[in-house]
């Protein structure tokens, strides 16, 4: 509930941001305690864009529930989808050629570097700084394009399926991602040049939103988050999936656990995906792009669990099987809401306006969130 | 020496700002990169690639006929009930009765264009349009009809 007085018994005041507040993505409402200028409390209040995907995906078959997933962190869509389809072959015991493995890890980058991108830009747009966001988006533009050349959509792809893709790669493909290295690799020093050097825009990050690793711990971050705060949680090292063990690629650490670190680590984490793609665009191997499968897929009675490193962090999926054609019970473990719970934390006793400089660097996705 | 720090500082915050300056100015006088489209005044050029998912829509040959055989597959595989498929017999000129659609129903309103009904069909008789301007007054206008009125099933398709 929120409260209707603007005061407590003390004196504080209580505010409400959101939910349509500009500086929010999606629909996040905070209710902000504030003593002066100095925030006592954060609040969250969730469920505004809550579509019950959990329970929707339990009437679903296995090979339709996976489309729904995209519209959870619609920004990592390729991603959660993938996590999905691993599940589900986890159950199925296949495995999938070589080539599907590679395409998708192919993917995964390109998503990655997409979302940080919008992340970047939407972040120096809260800080007041608009023109970042028209740069990153046009990089970003450059892999929808390609996206939408291989998979038919923009944001909710629905590609990865269970057995392996929904079809086989663009021939253009190749091309279109060697064209986007370059183009990469001749902007990034921009982002340099305009905010990461920038001096108001390092005072207004530095030493903001601290969040210590024990505390990352405690409160379940994953990802750029937690490792901002030198957590090592990267999935893709930690539990290979695909090919990621026979890739050679860093995990991005920072130590300092501040809104500064975790803007590094997602900066660096760019230039690591650009790095993967470099080694696996030329080494797509031949083959099939899916693996034999059934028409009606039924997992065996059981319980399966996978996870993967989307954009904002560790994403599980958790499949109760009765044995049937559709899922007894699906679990998601989002990055985003065990993210968002750290926020309190960080916030109390920093100023109003640090807040949104913490929000920022929290990557949050509302509908990953509220599902 | 505090002194020396401190200017140092501020020289280098000041050289942070003309950095970027030098990077906006260098927008400013080379705008002939030109990275936005002029929508909608670019739709007679407008090219969008041929996987684009718009809208599912069923092609007919020159003589109206299709490829479909009313077989269920699409509508089974549809995660929402986009697709709905009412069959009717056809007496075949050997006097035999046979299976074929009488209307494919086809709900835009509904449809993700998540493309399972596509890879469902034996017979590949639906495809993905490219269309994408797809807003109306009337939300009726958006149930569509897939197979033209009077169409058949191609010969040979089973
Ligand atoms: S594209 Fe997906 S939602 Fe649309 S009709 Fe086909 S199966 Fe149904
Ligand atoms: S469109 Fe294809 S799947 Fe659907 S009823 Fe016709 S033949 Fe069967």
């Amino acid at each position: 509930m929120v409260e209707e007085i603007g005061t407590t018994e003390e004196g504080d005041l209580i505010i409400n941001v959101g939910p349509q507040h500009p500086a929010t993505h999606g629909v996040l409402h905070l209710v902000i305690t504030l003593n002066g200028e100095t925030i006592k409390k954060v609040e969250p209040h969730l469920g505004y864009i809550h579509r019950s995907i959990e329970k929707m995906c339990e009437s679903l078959t296995y090979r339709q529930f996976i489309y729904v997933t995209s519209r959870m962190d619609y920004l990592s869509a390729h991603i959660n989808n993938h996590a999905c389809a691993l599940c589900v072959e986890k159950g199925l015991d296949v495995e999938i050629p070589r080539r599907a493995q590679v395409i998708r890890v192919l993917m995964d980058e390109l998503t990655r570097i997409a979302s940080h991108e919008l992340w970047w830009g939407a972040m120096a747009m809260d800080l007041g700084a608009f023109t970042p966001f028209f740069h990153a988006f046009r990089e970003r533009e450059t892999i929808n394009d390609i996206m939408e050349e291989t998979c038919g959509a923009r944001l909710t792809m629905n590609y990865m399926v269970p057995g392996g893709l929904m079809a086989d790669l663009h021939p253009n493909f190749q091309k279109r991602v060697k064209e986007f290295i370059t183009l990469y690799k001749l902007k990034i020093n921009e982002y340099a040049e305009l905010v990461t050097g920038n001096i108001i825009f390092q005072n207004r990050m530095k030493g903001v939103g601290y969040l210590s690793a024990e505390d990352a711990i405690s409160y379940g971050c994953s990802g750029p988050t937690a490792r901002g705060s030198g957590v090592s949680c990267d999935i893709r090292k930690l539990y290979p999936y695909e090919v990621y063990d026979k890739l050679e690629f860093d995990e991005v650490l920072e130590t300092e656990g501040d809104s500064f670190a975790r803007y590094m680590v997602r900066i660096g984490e760019m230039n690591q995906s650009i790095k993967i793609i470099e080694q696996l665009i030329d080494n797509i191997p031949d083959g099939d792009f899916q693996a034999k499968t059934k028409v009606v897929l039924k997992l065996p009675k059981g319980e399966f669990y996978s996870r993967v490193e989307t954009a904002r962090g560790e994403l599980g999926v958790y499949i109760v099987s009765e044995g049937g054609t559709t899922p007894y019970r699906i679990k998601f473990r989002s990055p985003g809401f065990s993210n968002l719970s750290a926020l309190d934390h960080m916030a109390r006793g920093s100023k109003l306006g640090d807040l949104v400089a913490m929000m920022g660097t929290l990557d949050l996705v509302i509908p990953d969130i509220d599902r | 020496m505090f002194i020396v720090k401190y200017i140092k500082e501020v020289f280098n915050a000041v050289k942070s700002l003309f950095v970027g300056l030098r990077r906006t100015g260098y927008y400013f006088t080379h705008h002939k990169e030109i990275i936005t489209q002029q929508y909608p005044d670019n739709r007679d050029t407008l090219n969008l690639p041929e996987r684009f998912k718009g809208e599912v829509v069923m092609p007919h040959n020159e003589n109206n006929e299709h490829r479909c055989t009313g077989c269920t597959a699409c509508e089974l595989a549809c995660p929402n009930g986009t697709i709905k498929v009412i069959t009717k017999f056809d007496i075949g000129t050997d006097g035999k009765k046979k299976k074929a659609i009488d209307k494919l129903v086809y709900h835009l309103e509904l449809c993700t264009m998540c493309n399972l009904c596509i890879i469902a069909c034996p017979s590949d008789a639906i495809v993905m349009a490219q269309t994408f301007e797809h807003s109306v007054f009337d939300r009726a206008e958006l149930t569509k009809i897939l197979n033209n009125p009077g169409s058949k099933i191609m010969e040979g398709v089973e």
